[in-house]
């Protein structure tokens, strides 16, 4: 009797779902973190449909992608990643979209450290600057390409400390490790503006452009969460979350 | 000898192995007095001691290496020290490096050599008091001659689980090539780039690496023939 009530109740648990709502599981850039956790929310009040979202590196979840995570969405902190995943076979073809174009901000954890056209950066008067690895993200590259336009990049070359992704270099600023920083703006923006410290908004004519691509994985192909979800991405409600937390569109 | 791009994985090599000799020698020097005691005393605080000690293999190394960013950083209890001696902070260093891979690999030190000192016994001791020898000369030529083993195990995995280090690193590090970036930071980023080939060397070496020291302890010191 109890065995029977048991395997009706597993039953019931493993294959009820409500309506047409569905799931759909995302890899997440980090840099994205706090605006995908509102836009699920909403996508989920809005829609019925469930992201469950998991946040990382992208290079990593290449490595995991490639190597069957059962991802059915990218949400990526690059355009590079999800136009290879293409390429291998693993993304669906035709359903790449830049979601959001992120912004660079040298940051401090002190209130009125940086000043707001950056020339903290020319004067050198500081220890450490943290800056995510150039060679693994974007965030990185850019930082590097806009202190090589400042021409400053030799002078401040020595002093490099390098988070291994853009999480970790705001860690080291926020903590107070390094004076100084070159963080994601959407991590040090809140409600249109810097929430806490002092930061200078590097202009996006000093760097290219971080272009972050979102990708529909092989296994999302015919899961109508994932379709609704890239839709939603590109909608009023999602992109004015984006744009306030920094990113540009 | 070998291609210029494995200059910076040569030099990871280096940095590692420099970096863990420095620490077992250190765990060496700290860790007898605290195994002594620990194998010694009827104090009520050999329990939470112990516990202390032990407390790394248990803990995430995120836990430990996020504390000692904390804590070593400059609004840090141990920041704030470190600059009133004018040493400056040391996260980002190669000191600091060797500071929290003391911490992280203290039990695999202590402990062998606790239970080498526990299984001595009175009577050795006993028996070099009754011929004189001060409590210092015993240590050495008695105590320290039959513990050994103990010593082989705790130098073997001391300085196997520095090499063996990532999270503490990763945290602390901030990846400067010559002063942080050792071998598993130097794997991973290569992991991370896609560097696949790159990264196969040098997994395949630390995965040898691990398995001669290993063999090498388990070849010439067996449990079995350590006394009692």
């Amino acid at each position: 009797m109890f065995m029977r009530i048991a395997c009706l109740a597993l039953l019931l648990i493993f294959t009820a779902r409500p309506g047409a709502a569905a799931q759909v599981q995302v890899a997440v850039a980090a840099n994205f973190t706090a605006p995908m956790q509102k836009i699920a929310a909403a996508f989920q009040h809005d829609t019925g449909h469930q992201a469950h979202l998991a946040f990382g590196a992208s290079g990593k979840f290449y490595a995991q992608i490639r190597n069957g995570a059962p991802f059915q969405m990218l949400l990526s902190a690059d355009d590079e990643t999800p136009a290879r995943l293409e390429k291998d076979g693993l993304g669906v073809p035709g359903s790449r979209f830049t979601y959001a174009v992120g912004r660079l901000a040298l940051w401090s954890a002190r209130p009125g450290y940086v000043d707001e056209k950056g020339e903290t950066l020319k004067k050198g008067a500081f220890n450490k600057l943290a800056l995510a690895n150039p060679k693994l993200a974007p965030y990185g590259a850019a930082a590097v390409e806009t202190l090589t336009r400042l021409g400053v990049l030799g002078a401040v070359q020595g002093k490099f400390v390098q988070g291994e992704n853009i999480a970790q270099t705001y860690q080291f600023v926020s903590t107070g490790n390094a004076e100084l920083g070159f963080v994601a703006l959407s991590q040090v923006m809140k409600d249109g503006k810097v929430a806490s410290g002092s930061a200078w908004i590097v202009p996006a004519s000093l760097h290219a452009p971080i272009r972050q691509d979102a990708v529909i994985l092989a296994g999302g192909k015919d899961n109508p969460a994932a379709i609704a979800l890239a839709k939603y991405l590109k909608g009023d409600k999602a992109r004015a979350v984006i744009k306030a937390y920094g990113y540009d569109l | 000898m070998f291609p210029a791009e494995y200059a910076a994985d040569l030099a990871a090599i280096w940095l590692t192995l420099k970096l863990a000799s420095v620490t077992t020698l250190l765990l060496i020097i700290i860790g007898t007095p605290i195994a002594w005691w620990l194998a010694r005393t009827r104090s009520g605080w050999k329990g939470p001691v112990g516990a202390v000690v032990a407390l790394p293999i248990v803990l995430p190394p995120t836990v430990i290496g996020f504390y000692l960013l904390v804590t070593m950083g400059p609004n840090g209890p141990v920041g704030q020290l470190t600059q009133a001696l004018g040493l400056g902070v040391l996260p980002f260093t190669f000191a600091g490096l060797v500071v929290a891979s003391v911490f992280y690999s203290l039990p695999f030190v202590v402990q062998p050599i606790q239970n080498a000192f526990e299984a001595l016994g009175e009577r050795p001791l006993e028996a070099a008091a009754t011929l004189r020898a001060s409590p210092l000369d015993s240590f050495f030529s008695v105590v320290l001659p039959l513990a050994k083993p103990g010593y082989l195990t705790a130098t073997v995995l001391g300085f196997a689980h520095t090499v063996g280090e990532f999270g503490v690193v990763l945290m602390i590090g901030g990846n400067i090539p010559g002063q942080t970036r050792v071998v598993s930071v130097q794997i991973y980023d290569h992991v991370e780039a896609l560097e696949y080939v790159e990264a196969h060397w040098l997994s395949g070496g630390m995965v040898a690496f691990a398995f001669l020291v290993l063999l090498a302890l388990y070849t010439l010191n067996p449990t079995g023939r350590q006394r009692r």
